[in-house]
C-alpha cells in the first residue's frame, strides 16, 4: 500500500517546476498577460518534456501517462500561473479523441504543434442549445471556448454530439476575462463544415469530469503559491519594529490557509488516481475536488492578498494573476454549486 | 500510488470478518457500564484474538503482535463497518499503557499494564489546572518528598472519568527551582487516597463529562513515579501527540455525515423530504467535500507510517484543528435539517438519534477547545509547519513602561 507519488512522478514534478521557474518567471506572466508575445515557445518546451501528450498513447507519439500525472503537472502549472492549452489540448481533447477513436490528430497534438480547443458551453449550461448541426455543418455560437489560439475546436452540442471544426472555418472573437494567463473566445458558426467525433453524451461527461480534476489541481498549485508568498512576505515586512509574520493575527491567517490547503494535496492525488484505476467514485471525487478547491482557493486567494496588506492590492507584486487564475478555475466547467449538485446526482440523492 | 493491501492482508481481513460473525453477539449492549462484567468479558475476547492491545507484549497481558499499521487499519475498517464494540479504550489504555511500556519500571509494568488493558483498573488523567490550560507546563500542583512519600497539594480540572476512576496518572511540580518544563514529575496514585476530593463539573451538555479534583496533603509512596524526577513533561508529551489526532477521525466524520444523509432521506418538512431541499443538499455536499479531503489526508498519513521517506508533518498537524471544526459543522447540519424537531433534547419524545445531534454539536465545541485549542493549533501550525516566529517576549523595559 502506498498513497503518494511514485519516484517517476516526483521526478516529473521536479523537472516541470524547474522548467517553469526558468521559462515562466513573473515577468513572462506579466508580458503574456499584457498580450506581448505568445505562449508558443513555452508550450513547445512543455511538449518536449512530454506534457502535451500526457494522456496520448505511445503509439500516437504520446507519453501515455495517466490522470495522476496530469494532476501533478497541473499543480505545477497553477503554481507558476503558466499559460498554455494544457487543460484543453492535453487533457480534455486528448482524452475525448482517444476514447472516440478519432486518433488522427493525436500525433501532432503530442508534439505541441496542433492545439485542439474545447467549446463545451452548451453542455455546461452557460447557454443551452446555442449551437445547432445540420448535415455536419454548425450554426450558432459557443461561448467561453478555450483557448483562443487553438487550431481546431471540439464543439459539444446539447444532445451530446461532439464535432471537430478547424479554426479557419469559424469566426473567432477573443473574450476578455479576469484571467489573462488563459485565453478564451466566442466562436460563431455559419453553416460551418465540421466533422462528427462522437454522439456519446457519457463520453462528453467523462471528459468534463477529467477536466474538473485537473482544474482542482491547478487551483491547488495557484493557492499554494499564494500561501508561500504570504508567508515569505510576512517574514520580510516590518511594522512596529517586528516582522508582521510574528503577529498572531497574521500567523493564524497563514495557519488557516495551510490547514485548508494541505489536505487538498491528497484529495487531488486521489481524484487523478481514481480515473487511472477506473474506480466507481472517480466522477464523484472529481466533482467534489473541483468544488472544494474552488472554495479553499477562494479563501486562500483573499487571505493571502490581505496578508500582503496594501501591496497585495497593487499590480507591483503581480499576486493578482494567481488570485484571478483561482477565480477563473472556479467558474469554468461549472461553479461550485453546479458541480456539487452533480455530486448529489451522481450518488442518487436527487435527479 | 497503490491502494491495495495485498493478498496477505486480504486473508487477514477475512479472519477479522470471521471473528466478527462468530463473536459479535457477545459484545456489550447499550446500558452495560464501565464496571459491567459484559464489558470485561468482551475485553478479554478481543485481547485473546488480537483485536485489542494488539501490540502489548504477552508478558503484560496483551496479544503480543508486531506493530502493523495496515492490520490495525483493517481491524478499524471492519469493526466500523459492522458497528462492533471496540472494547474499553479509556485514557489508561490509550495514554498510560504506552507510557508505562516505554518508561515504566519492570515492577510498574507488571503491576499495572495487564489490569489496565483488561478494564480492571480505570484511570483518569490529571494534567490541566485552572491556571495551566494552553500553557500546561506552568502547572503548580506540587509534590514534596517527606520521607518515603510524596505529599501532594493543589488542584486539577477537566479530569474526565475521575468519579469512576480507581487511579490517576498525574503531572505535579517536584522541582520548584528548575525551569518550568524541567520541574515536573509523573506520579501514579489511587483515587481513594485520603485528601482527594472530586467535584463534578457540569458542562453545557447537562452532563458532568469532567471533574475538578482537589488535593490536600495527599500522601503517595515515593516509588509511584514514572521516569525520573523532573522528566514528567517528556513522559506526558510522548502521548499528547497521539491524543490530538484521535479526537476527530475522518472515519467518524464520514459515519456522522452518512447519518445526516439518512436523516435527510427519512425526515420531511411540510411534506417534502429534506433531501429534496436544494439548500440543505448543497450544505450536505459541501461538507462531504471537506470530509473527503480529510479522508484522503488520513490515507496519506497512514501511508507515511509505512513509507518513512514521505514528509507529512504539516498534513498531520492540521488534523485536530480541521477535524473538530468539521465535526461541529456536521452535527449542526443534522440539527438544522430537522427544523423545530432539531431543538429536541433529553426526554423529549420527538428527539431523533437519542438526542445525539444537539449533544455532539455541543460536545465538539468542547473538543475544539480541549486537547489544545484551535488557537493553539494555529500557533503550532504557523510556527512548526510554516516556520513563522514565536510571539516575542515582552522585555522587562517594556513591561515597566506598560506598568507605569
Amino acid at each position: 500500500m502506498e498513497f503518494g507519488l511514485s519516484q517517476d512522478q516526483l521526478l516529473l514534478d521536479d523537472s516541470v517546476r524547474k522548467f517553469l521557474s526558468a521559462e515562466v518567471p513573473l515577468d513572462a506572466v506579466r508580458s503574456l498577460a499584457a498580450g506581448e508575445g505568445s505562449d508558443a515557445s513555452v508550450w513547445r518546451g512543455l511538449a518536449d518534456m512530454g506534457l502535451a501528450g500526457v494522456l496520448i498513447p505511445e503509439a500516437h507519439g504520446g507519453a501515455e501517462m495517466g490522470m495522476l500525472d496530469a494532476v501533478v503537472i497541473a499543480e505545477a502549472l497553477g503554481y507558476a500561473a503558466c499559460p498554455g492549452p494544457f487543460l484543453s489540448t492535453a487533457v480534455m481533447a486528448s482524452f475525448l479523441l482517444k476514447e472516440a477513436g478519432a486518433t488522427d490528430p493525436l500525433a501532432s497534438m503530442a508534439t505541441g504543434e496542433y492545439r485542439v480547443g474545447i467549446a463545451f458551453s452548451d453542455v455546461i449550461g452557460a447557454r443551452k442549445g446555442q449551437v445547432t448541426e445540420s448535415d455536419s455543418k454548425l450554426s450558432g455560437q459557443s461561448l467561453f471556448a478555450f483557448d483562443a489560439e487553438a487550431d481546431a475546436y471540439l464543439v459539444a452540442l446539447a444532445d451530446g454530439q461532439v464535432l471537430m471544426i478547424e479554426a479557419s472555418e469559424v469566426t473567432r472573437a477573443s473574450l476578455t476575462t479576469i484571467d489573462k494567463t488563459r485565453s478564451v473566445c466566442e466562436l460563431t458558426f455559419d453553416a460551418s463544415p465540421a466533422c462528427l467525433v462522437t454522439e456519446d453524451m457519457a463520453l462528453v461527461k467523462q471528459t468534463i469530469l477529467r477536466g474538473r480534476a485537473v482544474q482542482a489541481a491547478d487551483t491547488l498549485g495557484a493557492a499554494q503559491y499564494m500561501l508561500d508568498q504570504a508567508v515569505a512576505y510576512s517574514l520580510e515586512r516590518k511594522q512596529f519594529n517586528r516582522v508582521v509574520g510574528s503577529f498572531q493575527a497574521v500567523k493564524h491567517m497563514c495557519a488557516e490557509m495551510a490547514s485548508q490547503l494541505e489536505p487538498c494535496r491528497a484529495f487531488t492525488w486521489y481524484a487523478g488516481h481514481a480515473f487511472d484505476e477506473g474506480a466507481d467514485d472517480a466522477g464523484l471525487t472529481a466533482c467534489h475536488a473541483k468544488a472544494h478547491l474552488a472554495e479553499v482557493g477562494q479563501f486562500v486567494a483573499k487571505t493571502s492578498t490581505e496578508v500582503h496588506g496594501g501591496m497585495g492590492f497593487t499590480d507591483l507584486l503581480g499576486l493578482h494573476y494567481w488570485f484571478k487564475r483561482i477565480g477563473f478555475n472556479r467558474q469554468l466547467l461549472g461553479s461550485p454549486e453546479v458541480v456539487r449538485h452533480e455530486a448529489a446526482v451522481l450518488q442518487g440523492l436527487c435527479d | 500510488m497503490d491502494l491495495t493491501y495485498g493478498a496477505d492482508y486480504d486473508a487477514f481481513r477475512e479472519e477479522v470478518k470471521a471473528f466478527i460473525r462468530e463473536h459479535k453477539h457477545r459484545q456489550p449492549q447499550p446500558g452495560d457500564g464501565l464496571r459491567s462484567q459484559a464489558l470485561k468479558n468482551w475485553q478479554s475476547v478481543l485481547i485473546e484474538h488480537g483485536y485489542h492491545s494488539r501490540t502489548v507484549p504477552r508478558d503484560y497481558g496483551g496479544y503480543g503482535a508486531e506493530p502493523d499499521i495496515i492490520k490495525s487499519r483493517i481491524i478499524s475498517e471492519e469493526f466500523g463497518a459492522e458497528r462492533v464494540h471496540r472494547g474499553f479504550n479509556g485514557q489508561g489504555v490509550t495514554m498510560l499503557t504506552p507510557v508505562l511500556l516505554e518508561m515504566g519500571t519492570e515492577e510498574q509494568k507488571q503491576a499495572f499494564v495487564s489490569p489496565t488493558i483488561k478494564a480492571e483498573i480505570i484511570w483518569c488523567q490529571g494534567y490541566s489546572e485552572p491556571g495551566a490550560g494552553s500553557d500546561l507546563a506552568s502547572l503548580t500542583t506540587k509534590a514534596e518528598l517527606d520521607g518515603d512519600e510524596w505529599v501532594i497539594n493543589g488542584q486539577k480540572i477537566w479530569t474526565s472519568t475521575a468519579h469512576h476512576a480507581d487511579w490517576m496518572f498525574c503531572l505535579v511540580r517536584t522541582e520548584p527551582d528548575a525551569p518550568k518544563h524541567l520541574g515536573i514529575s509523573f506520579l501514579l496514585f489511587r483515587m481513594d487516597t485520603p485528601g482527594i476530593e472530586i467535584r463534578p463539573l457540569v458542562d453545557m451538555t447537562g452532563d458532568a463529562n469532567f471533574n475538578e479534583v482537589f488535593f490536600t496533603d495527599v500522601r503517595v509512596p515515593k516509588n509511584q513515579i514514572v521516569g525520573e524526577r523532573g522528566q514528567g513533561w517528556q513522559v506526558a508529551n510522548a502521548v499528547l501527540g497521539h491524543e490530538r489526532g484521535s479526537l476527530a477521525t475522518p472515519d467518524a466524520a464520514t459515519n456522522r455525515l452518512n447519518g445526516v444523509k439518512r436523516l435527510m432521506r427519512e425526515e420531511s418538512i411540510s411534506g417534502q423530504p429534506i433531501i429534496d431541499n436544494p439548500v440543505f443538499r448543497d450544505r450536505l455536499m459541501r461538507l462531504e467535500g471537506r470530509v473527503l479531503a480529510m479522508q484522503y489526508n488520513d490515507m496519506r498519513l497512514l501511508s507515511a507510517k509505512i513509507n518513512k521517506n514521505q514528509d507529512v508533518r504539516l498534513a498531520k498537524m492540521i488534523v485536530k484543528l480541521i477535524g473538530t471544526e468539521l465535526r461541529h459543522e456536521i452535527e449542526c447540519l443534522g440539527i438544522d435539517v430537522m427544523g423545530e424537531i432539531g431543538l429536541s433534547y433529553g426526554d423529549n419524545p420527538h428527539v431523533k438519534g437519542l438526542g445525539s445531534w444537539q449533544y455532539q454539536y455541543m460536545f465538539y465545541l468542547g473538543l475544539i477547545i480541549g486537547g489544545g485549542t484551535s488557537q493553539i493549533q494555529k500557533n503550532i501550525i504557523s510556527e512548526r509547519g510554516l516556520g513563522m516566529p514565536k510571539e516575542p517576549k515582552i522585555s522587562a523595559a517594556e513591561k515597566a513602561v506598560k506598568g507605569a
